[in-house]
């Protein structure tokens, strides 16, 4: 049911009670509608150029999000994101996600911090995290740790490795299981990946030269120049590897 | 707009580690260029050049002025490169930030100050009309190495341009339109081609760098040089010092590089030539 959206469309949603979840891409507007459920619910439009997409998710939700191919990361609330500490407070860090705005990440926002024992980033340290809160008009705020559990969860300071960057699109898709690359590639190179939505993808392998051939691979598969197929990834993979 | 933010200090632990392999993130050995492609558009003289993922688009063309007083045998050739937005967003349009001043000023060198152009070839009338050039340059993509892009772009533009054909009898100038004689193309005395190559401490030299490698270079160094091994321009804007043969090891690297570019130009400039159908009638 993938439809072309614009700016400023306004999208049909179902009309039923099932919760819908917004994704990025759209927006609630202040003009109202009348709907079968309430006479005066806000009525949905999308915020920017792409395919309307759907998923059923938990709990009988449905989620709905607009897939362009932009480059420019807009922060939305429960991201994972690969951020670079530029500068550090005496509450925290800020931090690069590549988005128009720096994110803050408190001191405290780490698996087991108090204020006595805080984890100390250098500036440059790449870190991945969780975009815990994600306004317009204001400054994007993340945090290392899952608010779940409690736990890290695999979140915080990334060591060693390489960060390559990617189109937005491919960062999702990398996340999605059934996209064939990251398997794809498991099966010759043992490696490491965070993959953060900003378009970003940090990973790490045992030798230089395989990090080297997981990049190219990515890049390739982002530019188009490698198709997201098993055959033709083993393919690049041999080749940049010899 | 804001200064650009520093990669991660990650980036220049792998980047260094590898070069001490003798590797390069996008898979390329030290002294390797990346694939050099042009796009020739539907004017002569309109040429976009792209090493990877920069890109320049060089626009040629030609208006009739009044040459200066001391100089009536001499026509013009005007430089605008201005790197906007559009490059990157490091850019900004109106403000022009250090590395446009370089990129602009060794341009104006390696093109003009080098007569890569004979400009006494475009005397029409002494004293009265000369040919004035105008080469305007768009950035269009910074993925490292503008400058190299840049030089390269407007070289091919410079030789895929043809300038209008125009007959002098007396005092009277008649300028003839493409469609009634064939445009003639410049009097072009060699190509000076730019070629940037990146220094880090205690590695060998690497051509080309990207906007990675620049940023976390020590040391830039460019030579412009053409297919007749004379070196034009030798610029080193501040870095890490360099011995006498370091840079001859890289001027010796440039004279086969250079020579290759200009041997994909004039190949490039070939293919175009046959596709365009010029009429005359």
């Amino acid at each position: 049911m993938a439809s072309v959206v614009l700016p400023g469309d306004s999208i049909p949603l179902p009309s039923s009670s099932k919760p819908v979840i917004l994704g990025p891409g759209l927006a609630a507007s202040s003009s109202r509608i009348r709907t079968p459920i309430s006479d005066d619910a806000p009525a949905i439009i999308s915020t920017r150029l792409g395919l309307l997409s759907s998923f059923k998710g938990k709990e009988k939700s449905e989620q709905y999000w607009v897939e362009g191919n932009s480059k420019r990361y807009i922060p939305a609330q429960k991201d994972m994101v690969l951020g670079t500490i530029i500068a550090r407070h005496a509450e925290g860090y800020r931090v690069d996600l590549g988005s128009s705005q720096m994110a803050s990440l408190e001191g405290l926002a780490f698996e087991g911090a108090t204020k006595r024992s805080k984890p100390n980033l250098k500036v440059g340290t790449l870190v991945y995290a969780r975009v815990s809160l994600a306004n317009r008009d204001m400054e994007p705020e993340i945090e290392c740790f899952d608010p779940n559990t409690g736990k890290a969860e695999g979140f915080g300071e990334l060591k060693g490795g390489l960060m390559v960057s990617c189109s937005l699109q491919l960062c999702r898709h990398l996340l999605n299981s059934k996209f064939p690359v990251l398997p794809a590639l498991a099966s010759t190179i043992p490696f490491e990946i965070a993959v953060g939505l900003n378009g970003r993808v940090w990973l790490k392998t045992e030798t230089v030269s395989e990090s080297i051939a997981l990049k190219r691979v990515i890049e390739g598969v982002d530019s188009g120049e490698i198709k997201p197929e098993k055959s033709d990834i083993d393919m690049a993979v041999k080749q940049f590897l010899a | 707009m804001v200064r650009e933010v520093d990669p991660p200090s990650i980036q220049k632990d792998f980047l260094l580690a590898a070069l001490a392999e003798g590797k390069r993130l996008d898979g390329r050995i030290p002294l390797e260029q990346r694939k050099i492609e042009f796009i020739f558009g539907d004017e002569l003289g309109n040429v976009e050049c792209r090493i990877g993922k920069t890109a320049v688009l060089a626009q040629v063309s030609a208006s009739i002025v009044k040459p200066r007083d001391d100089r009536p045998y001499e026509g013009f050739l005007m430089i605008n490169s201005e790197i906007g937005p559009m490059a990157s967003s490091i850019y900004e349009n109106g403000r022009s930030s250090d590395s446009e001043v370089l990129i602009t000023r060794l341009l104006e060198k390696s093109i003009r100050r080098t007569e890569a152009i004979d400009r006494e070839a475009l005397c029409i009338l002494a004293g009265e009309k000369v040919w004035q050039l105008r080469l305007t340059l768009h950035f269009l993509s910074d993925s490292g190495n503008l400058l190299d892009c840049a030089s390269m772009a407007s070289m091919i533009a410079l030789k895929h341009f043809r300038k209008p054909d125009v007959e002098v009898i007396g005092d009277e100038v008649i300028i003839h339109s493409p469609e009634e004689r064939a445009p003639v193309p410049l009097a072009i005395h060699h190509t000076p081609l730019c070629l940037t190559f990146a220094y880090f401490e205690n590695l060998p030299p690497i051509l080309d760098p990207t906007h990675l490698e620049s940023t976390l270079c020590a040391g830039t160094l460019t030579v412009t040089m053409n297919a007749q091994r004379e070196i034009c321009v030798l610029s080193k804007a501040g870095g890490t010092p360099l011995s006498a043969e370091d840079i001859m090891g890289v001027v010796r690297v440039g004279v086969d590089q250079v020579r290759e570019m200009v041997k994909i130009m004039d190949q490039a400039l070939e293919k175009d030539r046959e596709s365009r159908v010029i009429e005359v009638q």
